[in-house]
């Protein structure tokens, strides 16, 4: 038994079970405020649609499987390249024009794609979700000694932790990602340079919607597929960020999982507050370090 | 380019002739309209209209955008339910009762959100008013899924039965011109004056000793208090309140309804609110998803109609001299 002393007591199966599933939505929040950090610091967009692209990165694939007979393996590679593609079509035919606007224009616009994706897909799939089993090769139970795991979800969070941290290691480590930190700095300058920066925002935007299109192959196993989880997650992360600060990749990636397990623990706790302790937490951030965790003062 | 674009200003005599021309023939539209048109769905226009009137204030003359207003809407709706159902309030009374708690609601959030600026600020509006979603959907007063139903219409002080919706049309466009009558003034006091210079150039401002945040502060809660005003009357109209009010995606309809009429001007939220209700109580009998049609006009708007309906007439008028 685990016990926090005067509130409950649980056997420690369920406070894993918990955690396990607390994990599992921070790799989430953590692969989209990543997407949306990256956006952001190039773009100076904040990209509304990005629950709309992961709910279309999870409906691709279910697609890819009902009608083509594409498996597990072919979605995870192929949905993310829809979605990268899609998002191409929006920046190239729209979000484009609203650099050299207010940012909150960029808002407004990603709002209205994302009320059209979502009401196009609720008028023809309803509210009610779709089926996606698992891969074969990740079904089942392993016994990890102190909780059974379902495979697949074990393989969820090591994923989503290894897509992080790859995308960390791509903007800190490599040229491509020094031409995008320059770029995000001072894009002016690195266009003198000969860099073709409009492209690099083209390429950026398609890479933080394949991210977000990344985690809805991710979630379709584990959420029913349904045209409404992506706008419902949407806000939840927006708050990730607000708490966590734009100003950092790893802090983005870092804020998603601790207030992934947070929510776990509180499910457990004081099962009440569960959806709303993300966004109580960002209010106590807001208090006590109004630039959030990772950000720094404007 | 700011997003609260300064359309209200320029000439004073076109402006002045551009609001007269409006208000003479929406106040002869407004007496004239119950007799052919059917009184509820004018009063459900009315009611946003003063409902985006309010968000306006705050994106057109502070320059902040909140995401999360229909918070304070649906607040005031399911605290005037409650009032005039189970506290067997007066109408009036409720519906007061409903503003201030909207107000009160407004400081709270307000006071979070106005730490962060930009894009930030309404990201954190629009998390809060979620997170008072959950607590909404929670808490036993509002009877969840249910809603407030049964709500009664009551009289208006004790003299005039409400239930009659002709009589109950003329206390809204009441209140709902007494609401705009506030915010007019608002705009046009020197409060208002140094909410505009706070949007036009914050640093600025606060560098001839205005204390920005506290001017912030006071417009975002009266503006959720003129929100709640219009909410609280909805409830009363519909004799209901539900979690349609308060979700996400009536903030982002308020968010419309202004920008399609015209950010910053006094007379473009009304306007986009009579078409925003229309169209949605039209294509209601449609099977037309109502969702697509709403976000494809927000797209148009932000791509090539940012000055709206009321800016672009003004714009009109401002080149023909």
């Amino acid at each position: 038994m685990f016990c926090i002393p005067y509130v409950k007591c649980l056997p420690f199966v369920a406070l894993y079970g918990q955690l396990l599933l607390g994990l599992i939505n921070g790799s989430f929040y953590a692969l989209l405020s990543l997407g949306l950090a990256v956006i952001f610091g190039m773009l100076r967009v904040i990209n509304f649609a990005h629950g709309a692209l992961y709910m279309l990165g999870a409906f691709v694939s279910w697609w890819l499987s009902v009608a083509l007979g594409i498996p597990y393996w072919g979605a995870l590679i192929v949905a993310p390249l829809a979605v990268g593609l899609v998002a191409v079509v929006i920046e190239k035919t729209m979000l484009h024009q609203m650099y050299r606007l207010d940012p909150l224009y960029g808002l407004l616009l990603t709002f209205g794609i994302t009320q059209v994706i979502e009401g196009t897909f609720r008028y023809f799939y309803g509210a009610s979700g779709q089926p996606y089993p698992p891969p074969p090769a990740l079904s089942g139970p392993l016994n990890l000694g102190f909780m059974i795991l379902p495979i697949y979800r074990g393989w969820v969070v090591v994923i989503s932790i290894l897509a992080c941290l790859g995308t960390w290691l791509l903007i800190e480590r490599t040229r491509i990602g020094a031409y995008l930190r320059a770029a995000t700095e001072n894009p002016v300058l690195v266009q003198t340079f000969g860099i073709n920066v409009p492209l690099m925002m083209t390429l950026t935007y398609a890479f933080g919607a394949a991210l977000a299109g990344f985690a809805g192959v991710l979630a379709a196993p584990i959420y029913q597929v349904s045209p409404l989880m992506g706008t419902n997650l949407i806000i939840i992360v927006f708050a990730v960020v607000v708490a966590g600060g734009m100003g950092s990749i790893l802090g983005a990636i870092v804020t998603g999982y601790i207030l992934g397990l947070l929510e776990g623990l509180t499910k457990v706790f004081y099962p009440e507050a569960s959806n709303i302790v993300i966004f109580v937490v960002m209010a106590i951030v807001l208090l006590l370090r109004p630039a959030g965790l990772f950000g720094r003062a404007a | 380019m700011s997003i609260a674009a300064r359309q209200g200003e320029g000439r004073v005599g076109i402006r002045t002739g551009f609001n007269l021309l409006v208000i003479v023939a929406s106040a002869i539209a407004a007496l004239v309209a119950p007799f052919v048109i059917y009184p509820v769905f004018l009063m459900n226009v009315l009611c946003f209209a003063l409902f985006a009137s309010a968000f306006n204030l705050l994106i057109g003359f502070v320059g902040l955008l909140s995401f999360g207003h229909a918070a304070f809407f649906g607040a005031a709706a399911y605290v005037t339910a409650h009032a005039a159902k189970v506290w067997g309030l007066p109408t009036e009374l409720a519906i007061l009762v409903g503003a201030l708690a909207a107000a009160a609601l407004g400081l709270v959030v307000g006071f979070l959100a106005i730490r962060r600026q930009g894009i930030y600020f309404s990201m954190i509006t629009l998390a809060l008013a979620q997170m008072f979603y959950f607590i909404c959907l929670e808490v036993p007063f509002t009877h969840g899924e249910d809603g407030i139903q049964g709500v009664p219409r009551g009289t208006l002080l004790g003299l005039i039965n409400l239930d009659n919706n002709l009589a109950l049309y003329f206390v809204v466009l009441a209140i709902v011109a007494a609401g705009h009558f506030a915010i007019w003034r608002i705009v046009r006091s020197p409060f208002g004056n140094i909410l505009k210079a706070i949007r036009d150039n914050e640093p600025r401002a606060i560098s001839l000793g205005y204390n920005a945040d506290s001017y912030k502060l006071r417009a975002f809660v009266l503006s959720a208090g003129l929100a709640g005003l219009a909410g609280g009357t909805n409830a009363i109209v519909f004799q209901l309140a539900t979690l349609t009010g308060v979700q996400w995606q009536s903030s982002g309809e308020v968010i419309l309804m202004t920008l399609l009429g015209g950010i910053g001007t006094l007379t473009g939220p009304p306007i986009g609110a009579a078409i925003t209700v229309g169209l949605q109580t039209y294509l209601a009998a449609l099977d037309f998803p109502v969702t697509v049609l709403i976000g494809l006009i927000f797209v148009v708007c932000v791509l090539l109609f940012r000055r709206g309906v009321a800016g672009e007439i003004l714009a009109y008028m401002r080149k023909r001299g």
